[in-house]
Parts: C-alpha cells; structure tokens; sequence
C-alpha cells in the first residue's frame, strides 16, 4: 500500500491463517514499517490478535493453529527451516493483554529472558535489569523492591514489568496485544508514552480496541475486518480520509 | 404482596429451609462417625503410646514389646516407593499437560490412569505378588514398595497434570514469547507456579499408602524381628495392626492400638502440612 517508501521491518505475503477448519485471516499482504509504531483497529474477533501471534510464531503453541504464505522479517522468511524458533521470539518481543509477571522476584523477571541467550557477569546484569526497568519507566517504583515478587505490583505497574522483561533481550520488534486493556487510565497514559519513547529503536506493533489511543500512540493504522486487511495508511490518513467506506464507518461509530 | 406471589414465597422459603436442613444433617452424620472413629482411636490407643513402642520391637504373644521394627519397616517402604513413583507421575503428568494436546496417547493415558487411581489397593497387591513374588519364590521389602508405588502413581499424575494445567497459558506464551525453549518454560515458569500444588498431591499420596495393608500382605509379608533388609520380608505398622488386632493376645491389640493411633496421627500430620503449604502460596500469589 502506501509504505513503499519506508524500509520494511515484517512483511506478509499473500497469508492465510486457520484455526482447525475456521480460516481467520484471509490474504493478508502487509508491510510493517520499520522504526514507527503501526496500529491494528478492527472489531473483535477480526484478526488483529491472531495476525500478530503469527510475527512471533505465537500460534505454533497450539497444535491446531497453522499458517499458509510467507511472513517476512527483514527480508527472510520466519518459517524457513534456517530460522531458529525461539531465536525468532527473541527478536520480536511481545506484551501481552493481562500482565503475566513470572513467579519470582521482580529483578528475576528481567533476568529471566536475557540469561536465556547471555550470560553476563553480576554486575552487567544489574545495568541491564536497571536498564530495562528504567526504559519501561518503572524503574523508581521498583528499585527498593527488586527482590519482592512481581505479583505484588499492582496491574499498571505489572505491565511495564512485563514491558521491561521483554526490553530487556533488546528485540528488533515489540508486540503489544491490547497492552492497556486491563488498565486504569493513568498507567495507560504512562504506557502510551513509553510507547512514543520505545518507537526510536524498535519496530512497534499494537493491538488495540480503542481508536483514540491508536491515533494517539500510531505512525500507520491498519484496519481489519472479519479477517481481512481493509486498509492499511498512515494514521493521519485512515482517521481523516479514509479510502474506504468501511474503514470510516468503523472510524465514526457508524459501526462496530 | 399478593396472595398468590405470597404463597410462591413461603414455598422458595419452606425449600430452602428443607434443603439446608438435610445438607446439615447429612454433615452431622458423617462427622459424627469421623468423631467417633477418632475418639475411639484415641481412648483405646493412647495410653499405650508408650516410649516401648518406640523403642521396643513387635513381642511374642505374652510379653512386653514395641513396634519399632514396623515403624522402620513402613517408613523404608513409604520413602521407597515415593522416591519411585514421584519421578514417574510427575514426568507422566507434566506430559499429559503440556505436550499431551493432540493424538491418542494423553486420552487414553489419562483413562487408563483414572482406573489405576480407582483400582482396589488388593488387586494391585495380587499384581505385584504375582510379578514381583511368586516369580522369585519370596516375599521382600522391594516388593512392597513397588506396589505402594504403583499406588502413588495415578494420584501424582493426577494432581500434578491437575496443578500444571491451573496454570494460566498466557504465562506459558510469555515465557515464550522471550524466547525460552519449551523444556525452559515448564521447568523455569510452569513448575515454579504450580510447585506447591504438585507438593500438596505428593503429601495427599503419601498419606494414603501410608496406612495400605492389602498390597503389603502379599509382598511385604512381615517380620517380627528388626530388619532393614529390602530383600528380605519387612515389617509394617499396617500389616501389623491386623495382625495383632485380630489376635486373641490383649497385649497385642494395645500395641494394634497404639499403631493405629500412630498411622492416623502420621496422616493427619502430612494433611496439615499440606493444607498449610497450599494455604501460603494462595494467600502468596
């Protein structure tokens, strides 16, 4: 569509995805900018979540899911047989819905991904726990308390938790499913602009089911509807001219 | 209020006033028998909870004597066949819960499983004596802690698929997500969340073999003098208490007593532990 320009982070190709019998996502062809933060709107159960867990082979969790056509990431295809799986997800990070802290402490949390692929000394991975925490701006509310459990920080602060253990391997691409969802208004706030923040190094990609907040946090917009890609612009573009008719009538409330 | 909805509401009331009455009483009844059996337990058994029955091993009919030996005798069998049947049931159910999605295998192990969890202990019993017994011509200490391993089993598999499969898969796919391969996963994160209802199962476990007299009658047989010979015939606190309660000796069946009351006070010992350690990871996560 109209990224040409832009030098492209994830690509999809022709891509159709079933789970069992249903086929949810029906040809979708997309460039994921790289370097801007891209939006998925659309009404639910149209494709947005299940288009993002095929970034990161999220689906391949679950042995009914599967995907025809190519996914590209930077160029190369992820479902090759060169392609490490969990090389891959190592890459492109993902923060789910709900926060899911891990059953440790707080500084184990963010350890636990970047032990995975490096082993630094004690010192080093103080820096880059504090690193991460610090991008994820949580850094101050939990620096007196990295040796607690994560569970005990409340929903907000548990999120950016999850955001800091996912910063924290330095992915190429972050993946947010509706990261602020179960959120209060004010954390959202703080996530939204850790969103602004993040976006100058990695690739971003959001789910959201609020309009307001993917014209607030987003660079492109993407919008689906019953598993296909409607349309896919800038932002600017789908929010004030629109090229199809369905896409403004999603955008002014008409529908969905 | 009209009449009419006036009567549909003192039938709802008359009901549930029925309904609460028989559920009082159906628990009135069954802990009137669990009282009864504790009261008599303790009446009966405990004056004879000597330091002798610590200390002292299973008498001759007509002398003084303990139940050392079988206390030992138990205890090896109970750790041996944990120490067998936990590895086995928690391997099987981490498979039923994690890798078990799709095929026949997980179905059909988990039906099978749920006839092992259900089997009387008797027939596990007759098994072991027929494989683990009669084909070497002599009962033996081993042979008893296979079939009480056979029982722990199913109840670990069980509890252990149960305890991994309350774990939230989003937790799974964050994990993931980071790229931590699959065995990472569930030992770093399913494990760890699931770690004290699995321990829970294990204690649940423990506490049922702990008082299996069938299984042990054919295997472990008993002896009367102190052993720690797994090969050899082992005493049990079990197979003792029926021994020496059908025993027309009175001293006997104190000690009978005194080892019932010492297996149930062993029981309720592990069901606390249990109980405490699940109540602290509730109240913890």
């Amino acid at each position: 569509m109209s990224t040409q320009t832009l030098q492209a982070k994830i690509s999809a190709k022709n891509m159709n995805f079933y789970y069992g019998k249903f086929h949810a996502l029906k040809d979708i062809n997309i460039d994921i900018p790289a370097s801007q933060v891209t939006a998925f709107i659309g009404p639910s159960g149209c494709g947005k979540s299940t288009l993002l867990r095929t970034f990161n082979r999220m689906y391949e969790l679950y042995p009914k899911q599967r995907v025809e056509g190519e996914i590209l990431l930077d160029g190369k295809d992820i479902h090759s047989a060169e392609q490490d799986l969990n090389l891959l997800r190592a890459k492109v990070g993902m923060v789910f819905q709900k926060p899911t802290p891990f059953p440790m402490s707080i500084y184990d949390n963010v350890a636990f991904g970047v032990k995975l692929y490096e082993s630094l000394s004690k010192s080093d991975m103080n820096d880059r726990v504090e690193w991460a925490l610090q991008k994820a701006a949580i850094w101050n509310e939990v620096k007196d308390k990295l040796h607690q459990s994560g569970s005990g920080l409340s929903g907000g602060q548990q999120q950016r938790l999850c955001i800091a253990r996912g910063v924290a391997v330095k992915p190429n691409v972050l993946l947010l499913d509706e990261p602020c969802s179960a959120l209060d208004p004010i954390s959202t706030a703080r996530i939204e602009d850790l969103i602004h923040e993040l976006k100058k190094e990695y690739t971003i990609v959001i789910v959201t089911h609020n309009m307001q907040q993917a014209a607030r946090v987003s660079d492109y917009t993407a919008y689906m509807y019953l598993g296909e890609l409607m349309e896919f612009d800038q932002t600017n573009t789908i929010f004030t001219r629109p090229s199809r008719k369905e896409t403004e009538d999603y955008i002014t409330g008409k529908f969905g | 209020m009209t009449a009419l909805n006036n009567k549909r509401y003192l039938r709802r009331k008359f009901v549930n006033g029925l309904t609460l009455s028989l559920s009082v009483g159906t628990v009135i009844f069954a802990l009137t028998f669990l009282v009864w059996i504790l009261w008599t337990l303790f009446s009966q058994g405990l004056s004879h909870l000597t330091l002798d029955v610590f200390t002292k091993m299973t008498p001759p009919p007509g002398s003084s004597g303990g139940l050392l030996n079988a206390i030992v005798g138990s205890l090896y069998m109970v750790f041996f066949a944990t120490v067998i049947g936990t590895p086995v049931g928690i391997l099987a159910g981490t498979y039923l819960s994690e890798y078990g999605k799709s095929g026949w295998l997980a179905p059909t192990t988990r039906f099978i499983n749920d006839i092992l969890l259900s089997a009387p202990s008797i027939v596990i019993g007759l098994f072991v004596y027929e494989v683990a017994v009669h084909s070497v011509s002599h009962f033996s200490g081993w042979a008893g802690s296979f079939a009480l391993s056979l029982l722990v089993i199913p109840v670990v598999v069980r509890t252990t698929e149960n305890m991994m499969s309350l774990v939230p898969s989003t937790l799974r796919e964050a994990a993931a997500a980071l790229g931590a391969p699959y065995w990472k996963v569930i030992v770093n994160i399913v494990y760890k969340s699931a770690r004290t209802g699995i321990l829970t199962g294990l204690l649940l476990a423990v506490a049922r073999i702990s008082g299996e007299t069938a299984p042990l009658l054919f295997t472990a047989l008993n002896n009367q003098f102190w052993s720690t010979d797994m090969s050899q015939p082992i005493s049990s606190l079990a197979v003792v208490i029926f021994q020496f309660a059908m025993s027309p000796y009175e001293d006997w069946q104190h000690l009978a007593w005194a080892g019932a009351l010492l297996i149930t006070l062993f029981v309720l010992g592990l069901n606390i532990l249990a109980r405490t350690l699940f109540r602290q990871n509730q109240s913890h996560s």
